[in-house]
């Protein structure tokens, strides 16, 4: 392998191998989440949930939940009805444990003005009227598409981002190189880097955890919204979707007939973004009226 | 082959540790600069990439840019390749050797700029075969590792032989280097275009997305690389005993000539296309050539590049200036400078300039990102430096097993 | 409950306190099941309406005042009681009445005359909103919070809509998130001076 990189690794390996902290030195031989055996699982979430403990001073609990069969989740986002109050952006902050400073915001509201329709190059993520919605103007919230075809999967040079069989992207945040291949990748600008380490304020803690979802992150790592898979696999809806004040989030089971999403896509005319490029997101805007 | 190994290193090591007063200067010079790129890179690995200008906006910039740069100064050793071992054409065949040495120092400094640009710079490990999880599959990230690792690998196994051979006054073996040397040809053009297809696969950055990336990768690389043997050679010449001819280097200059103008067309039919479609798209050529809504820092750079450029095909083209060494060596400099900013501010940042959602943040390095990258330059000229103290010797005769004795 | 659902719901009635601050009106609702045959969720039989906070026991029975109060069809400015109701909802072609039973204030009333308890006032609303009802029942129009695969909880048309003034006030916006260029080193170095929980 390339020479230095070795000398490199070896000198980090033997300083990790000389230090007593065995936790320190399992953390770094583990291995990728998919490749992990039910005992092996079990310990690295153990090792994670003392890490945790010692780190924010907090019962945090980290699960590995399996996804459900026969489902695949579906987003739908209302457009008609979206009044840019950013609630969602701030509910997932804290669902999701991201970092305060720096700022770290998986959901982006973009102000659009209506006589020019939907176009992304000439919208607004900084807008701060007094009130919203403004006049003339409506919005548009972008966060991961969950696509089925995903270009930041296809480009991981170590397989640290994959898609779930229920659809959701996930990261293995302690296999990720922090390369940003996939962050180049995205055409939705859903994926966020930890430029420095995180901060979450103590008593905003939430301590129920899912490992590929909102357990704390370190720095250096790639993350972005997983459709809060820590609620969605227990059955629950996405926080966003339940803050939302005006109901223009919808959330489901694209197997299920009967659910809102498919529904929605029945009865509505929905519509992607950037749908030339392929990337068949799960995430479909439409207008209720 | 062993017998004579020891000496080989021992006599190197000796070798390296006696030069001129210049060559001390130039040393310790390397060794303050490097010193400082690694006191930056700690304040960097301490606090985050936060030091870096980079945010979630634009999250690849200079690191990255002198990343693909270098790449192309590596794939551009083969250029010599051609004519020296396949045409056994004698002008140029000593001289070979040191455009080989300059593709392995650009590979370790290539290798360096991913390192410090990563977030996780200890979990390379996940990118071995077999050990971590390398998604040969579809990431052409991945195979431009084992792409690089393989050149620089090839390299090293060419130009060892080749001088040990030579320390021991053996000729190389035509049988094993001559296979290799035309592996080479494929292997430098494939790291080149694999690194090209790292943007040119990117639907998400249509100013990447484009075909002609892998051409214009190929000959901006052929045009700048040869910059420095010419500025080299001229210092070699004067430095040590080793005879380079004239013709060589104004060989070298006239097919840089021919490279460099094929760069040009290449970029003007990127801008025909972006002018004369006039979508959306053409937002990140503007920006980079005009600037958007008066944001406009990298507008001088951009024609900087393209004024040096055709400055440079023009001297390299004239056979007056190509042979007169004073506007050879500016050209020289000037092209090495006009695909600099090319590969490194015009083709990442606008890249990233209006950013998928239309927002426009300015990119510009911060003062940790210039100083790691002048300390891993200075890497690179101090491995050259090195290897080369070594291997001119050898060259010339002067370093053998009979002499080191 | 798991927390999350419990959070769920202090969400949900944070955010309602906020919409209704400024528009109070009236819900009545002892029977707290909804039943929609035409809905065709398949979880139609586990949909729950959230127990809605009366605005006031001082109104509700209304009977207890109007049963004593001659009835007054004539449209009028309200000047003794019920004073503080903006009206704003096709005042030009109905008022009180339109909605609100003459006979016993108890009940609301259809076009057609038939009576109808508060906590069904949706049929109501959907006698002129058609295209509204049958998206609220499909669960397109309005929030749903609770489970995507088992029980959720709807909402009434009254508990975001205000059925005097029912046009949307404008909300504050929470804050837009920090320009790139603003997220700097420096704020790392300050929050390390402070007490903070970041590794």
């Amino acid at each position: 392998m390339k020479w230095m990189a070795v000398g490199t690794a070896s000198i980090a390996g033997l300083s990790l191998l000389s230090s007593c902290d065995s936790d320190k030195r399992e953390a770094f031989f583990q291995d990728q989440f998919k490749e992990l055996d039910e005992n092996e699982l079990k310990a690295v979430l153990e090792r994670l949930e003392r890490g945790y403990k010692k780190e924010y001073n907090a019962d945090i609990e980290v699960n590995a939940t399996a996804p459900m069969d026969h489902v695949l989740f579906g987003y739908g986002l209302d457009l008609s009805k979206c009044i840019g109050c950013r609630r969602c952006v701030y509910a997932c902050v804290e669902e999701n444990n991201q970092s305060r400073n720096p700022e770290v915001h998986w959901i982006k509201v973009l102000e659009m003005e209506k006589d020019k329709g939907a176009d992304l190059l000439h919208s607004d993520v900084y807008y701060n009227p007094e009130q919203v919605p403004e006049e003339g103007h409506f919005y548009m919230p972008v966060q991961c598409q969950q696509c089925k075809n995903a270009p930041c999967v296809k480009v991981c040079p170590v397989e640290a981002t994959w898609t779930e069989p229920d659809g959701i992207v996930v990261v293995d945040y302690d296999w990720c190189l922090g390369c940003r291949n996939c962050m180049s990748a995205c055409p939705y600008g859903a994926r966020k880097f930890n430029w420095a380490s995180p901060e979450i304020p103590q008593e905003e803690i939430n301590i129920h955890t899912e490992y590929l979802g909102n357990r704390p992150r370190a720095k250096g790592v790639v993350e972005k919204c997983t459709f809060c898979i820590q609620r969605v696999r227990q059955g629950l809806y996405p926080a966003c979707v339940e803050i939302c004040p005006v109901g223009s989030r919808k959330f489901g089971n694209l197997l299920d007939e009967q659910s809102e999403i498919r529904t929605i896509m029945k009865n509505k005319r929905v519509f992607i973004l950037k749908e030339e490029l392929n990337t068949q997101p799960k995430f479909y805007y439409f207008y209720g009226t | 082959m062993n017998m004579h190994l020891k000496e080989f290193i021992i006599g190197s090591i000796k070798l390296l540790f006696q030069g001129s007063k210049a060559y001390w200067a130039w040393v310790s010079t390397l060794l303050i600069l490097i010193a400082i790129g690694i006191v930056s890179y700690y304040g960097q690995a301490a606090n985050g990439l936060i030091t870096t200008s980079m945010r979630d906006q634009v999250s690849w910039g200079f690191y990255i840019g002198n990343f693909t740069f270098m790449v192309g100064i590596a794939a551009a050793a083969i250029m010599l390749v051609i004519p020296a071992y396949i045409y056994n054409w004698k002008p140029i065949k000593e001289i070979v050797i040191l455009g080989e040495l300059l593709a392995i120092s650009a590979i370790v400094m290539c290798l360096l700029f991913i390192l410090v640009d990563m977030g996780h710079p200890e979990r390379f490990w996940h990118m071995i075969p077999g050990i971590g999880k390398l998604r040969l599959g579809q990431s052409i990230l991945a195979w431009d590792s084992l792409a690089l690792t393989f050149y620089l690998i090839l390299n090293f196994i060419i130009v060892s032989h080749i001088l040990f051979r030579a320390f021991r006054i053996k000729d190389y073996s035509r049988k094993y280097v001559i296979p290799l040397i035309l592996l080479s040809v494929p292997a430098g053009i494939a790291i080149h275009t694999i690194t090209a297809f790292l943007y040119n696969g990117i639907a998400a950055r249509p100013f990447w997305n484009s075909a002609i990336l892998a051409p214009k990768f190929l000959a901006s690389a052929f045009c700048s690389g040869p910059a420095i043997m010419i500025i080299l050679f001229q210092v070699l010449r004067k430095t040590t005993k080793l005879q380079i001819e004239n013709r060589a280097i104004w060989t070298l200059a006239e097919l840089m000539a021919y490279t460099m103008f094929f760069n040009l067309f290449l970029t003007g039919a990127e801008i025909f296309k972006e002018v004369y479609s006039n979508t959306e798209h053409r937002v990140f050529t503007e920006y980079l050539y005009f600037g958007i809504e008066g944001h406009n820092k990298i507008v001088p750079f951009g024609w900087l590049a393209i004024i040096f450029d055709v400055i440079a095909f023009v001297l390299f083209l004239v056979p007056k200036t190509r042979k007169n060494f004073i506007t050879l060596n500016i050209g020289a400099v000037l092209i090495y400078l006009g695909v600099y900013i090319e590969k490194g501010i015009g083709l990442i940042i606008p890249g990233f300039t209006p950013d998928v959602l239309g927002e426009i943040y300015e990119y510009f390095p911060s003062t940790t990102e210039i100083l790691v990258t002048v300390g891993i330059f200075s890497t690179g000229f101090l491995i050259y430096t090195l290897m080369l103290k070594v291997a001119v010797p050898i060259i010339l005769g002067e370093f053998n097993y009979k002499k080191a004795q | 409950m798991p927390v999350q659902l419990n959070r769920g719901i202090i969400l949900v009635s944070l955010v309602l306190l906020e919409i209704t601050a400024c528009n109070p009106f009236i819900q009545a609702n002892q029977d707290d099941h909804i039943s929609s045959p035409q809905h065709r969720d398949s979880v139609a039989d586990s949909t729950k309406l959230i127990p809605v906070e009366t605005f006031s026991s001082d109104y509700f029975p209304c009977s207890d005042c109007h049963s004593e109060i001659p009835l007054n069809p004539q449209r009028r400015e309200l000047v003794e009681m019920h004073d503080d109701i903006v009206f704003d909802h096709d005042s030009e072609n109905r008022w009180c009445l339109a909605c609100h039973n003459e006979s016993n204030r108890d009940s609301l009333v259809l076009a057609g005359g038939k009576l109808l308890g508060f906590n069904e006032s949706y049929k109501l609303c959907g006698q002129c909103h058609g295209p509204k009802i049958r998206d609220w029942k499909l669960g397109i129009h309005g929030k749903r919070t609770g489970q995507w695969n088992g029980q959720k909880q709807y909402l009434l048309c009254v508990h975001c809509h205000d059925p005097h003034s029912p046009k949307f006030k404008k909300l504050q916006p929470m804050p837009p998130p920090r320009r790139p260029e603003d997220i700097k080193i420096d704020s790392i170095y300050e929050r390390e001076e402070k007490d903070s929980t970041s590794p």
